[in-house]
């Protein structure tokens, strides 16, 4: 695979608050084969919270995919999904 | 357990439905919210819908200022306790609630013998116990809980690996044995012995314990225009995700007039700490221990009256942040936003120190007020803090700070990194065995950043604190 994995995660004070914070800890979830295959960055709010009630938050984002109340596992299966793992 | 859990998210919805509706002036709909949480036919968490809306009521009712051991009336509705609580002048002690119907009262005893019992022939449970507790029913062990003394010899003996042991989490976590079960097998605090270190509320897995919340005594100040200061906990940094004059844009939108770090407070305890160690050792001291973690402050004045003439006298940051705030401000009311349980109780005994909000509060008041700290224009501090005093965020920190202070001086310290139960014990020999001359003691495993009431995970959060620290150093 030649471009990466672009994994966004909101930390947005709705996101952060509701789970968000936690999210930042998928660096160190990654399994070793996936970790120079994801690029993770922080993202400022993507609005999402605005057109649906909170309690969807926190939001992340692989490539184009939008993930409600995201957990770090959420987030790596999706990851998995795209590796064909 | 993990801060981020279930019953954290459902209190935080809480706190944001309850700030939204008294932003919004629509307190008169509170008592919809349990029915909007648990709609009819949604899953229901307990045994059914109906008792998962009266704990939210409960709930709702702790995060107005009540106590649930209030309740005279099973009728009174939520619209009411808002309404006593928006006429409240005064907070009041305990300020803590259980909330007994929310408690699952779990186990009895802590050994339990599991499904894995095959009431073999020769049944070494019921030999080895010496309180003849164990009786065989149905082909299988039992234990009777009035009998059981919990000390385990069954569990070790099962060659089939049955019978297991189950914590009771609050009182696992209890550093002081202050929580127990009624007679009804439901916990309660004993407030004589409690030291409102916040670990109980943290671990029951039922969110049977709360904090009673002073959200509303603030939010009703912050509506009327009352002249009101914000005074950060040094933790803040790195609970946002935001830098601190971001935090700061946002508690002024907030309403908020004026905003001053603890850090500031820090600062004056550090020195006026690092003078005072500098004198106890000149007459004679074995050792001093820091003074500002207030759970631990409790712990020595209830547990170990032996240990309180090595506590530092300083006061606290959060006490001269005050201090100067009403020096500088004299008809402002103060509001220290911390992670800490146990500052509620200080701040009960501190004239200057008017109310007490919890960052997780904070944040959910943020989302209720649409407030994004991220998007804030970063706005500067009234009387900014050194790094030293931004430190005592963390565990050592204060060390650290002492360190800088006394330089020269031959500080021999330690760090005594959360309280359990075994420390509690080691602390109370320490006027005989004590090897360090400076014991730095933070109730909370981490300091601060990893109080109760965090947003963030404590190892993000250090590592934020400590690029805040290494950029302003």
């Amino acid at each position: 695979m030649s471009e990466k994995i672009r994994v966004e995660i909101c930390t947005g004070t709705t996101c952060f608050v509701m789970g968000g914070a936690e999210l930042l800890m998928l660096e160190e979830n990654l399994p070793d084969n996936l970790k120079d295959m994801i690029e993770i960055k922080g993202t400022s709010c993507m609005d999402h919270c605005k057109s649906n009630p909170a309690s969807q938050a926190p939001y992340a984002r692989v490539n184009d995919k939008l993930i409600k109340q995201a957990t770090v596992f959420k987030i790596l299966d999706e990851i998995k999904k795209l590796t064909g793992e | 357990m993990n801060v981020l859990n279930n019953a954290t998210l459902i209190r935080r919805e809480l706190i944001i439905r309850l700030a939204r509706l008294f932003l919004q002036n629509r307190m008169d709909e509170i008592d919809r919210v349990p029915l909007e949480m648990f709609p009819r036919r949604s899953n229901s968490i307990r045994c059914c819908i109906y008792k998962d809306r009266a704990m939210i009521k409960y709930r709702l009712m702790a995060l107005l200022g009540h106590r649930m051991e209030e309740e005279l009336d099973e009728l009174t509705p939520l619209s009411e306790y808002a309404r006593l609580a928006e006429e409240r002048e005064n907070i009041e002690a305990p300020i803590l609630t259980v909330l007994d119907e929310a408690c699952s009262a779990c186990v009895r005893a802590n050994y339990y013998v599991t499904d894995a019992c095959r009431g073999c022939v020769a049944r070494p449970c019921t030999t080895v116990c010496k309180k003849n507790a164990i009786q065989i029913k149905d082909g299988r062990a039992v234990i009777n809980p009035d009998l059981c003394v919990n000390c385990g010899l069954c569990k070790n003996e099962c060659p089939y690996h049955a019978i297991i042991y189950v914590p009771i989490p609050c009182e696992e976590a209890c550093p002081v044995d202050a929580i127990s079960k009624d007679e009804d097998g439901k916990e309660q605090i004993d407030y004589d012995k409690c030291t409102f270190c916040g670990k109980c509320m943290r671990a029951c897995p039922f969110g049977a314990i709360m904090e009673r919340s002073q959200l509303l005594d603030v939010l009703k100040l912050l509506r009327d225009k009352k002249p009101m200061v914000a005074m950060v906990a040094p933790a803040i940094i790195g609970q946002f995700s935001a830098e601190l004059g971001q935090m700061a844009a946002a508690l002024k939108q907030l309403g908020f007039d004026e905003v001053i770090e603890v850090a500031y407070g820090a600062d004056i305890t550090a020195e006026k700490e690092s003078h005072e160690w500098v004198e106890r050792m000149e007459r004679g001291d074995r050792f001093m221990t820091t003074s500002c973690c207030p759970a631990y402050v409790e712990t020595v004045r209830r547990h170990m009256p032996n240990l309180a003439p090595f506590v530092s006298d300083t006061a606290s940051p959060m006490h001269y942040t005050a201090e100067k705030c009403k020096e500088l401000w004299p008809d402002a009311k103060t509001v220290f936003i911390g992670p800490c349980v146990a500052k509620r109780r200080e701040a009960l005994d501190d004239a200057d120190v008017n109310y007490v909000l919890t960052i997780e509060e904070l944040g959910s008041i943020f989302i209720a007020a649409n407030i994004d700290v991220q998007k804030c224009e970063p706005i500067g501090l009234s009387n900014p803090a050194r790094t030293d005093g931004r430190g005592f965020a963390a565990v050592g920190g204060v060390t650290q700070a002492i360190l800088h202070a006394v330089q020269g001086q031959e500080v021999k310290g330690e760090l005594i990194d959360g309280l359990s139960k075994q420390q509690v014990r080691a602390l109370k020999r320490y006027p005989e065995t004590c090897q360090s001359n400076f014991v730095e003691v933070m109730a909370c495993e981490g300091g601060c950043i990893a109080g109760p009431a965090v947003i963030n995970n404590p190892k993000l959060a250090k590592r934020s604190l400590d690029k805040f620290l290494n950029q302003t150093e």
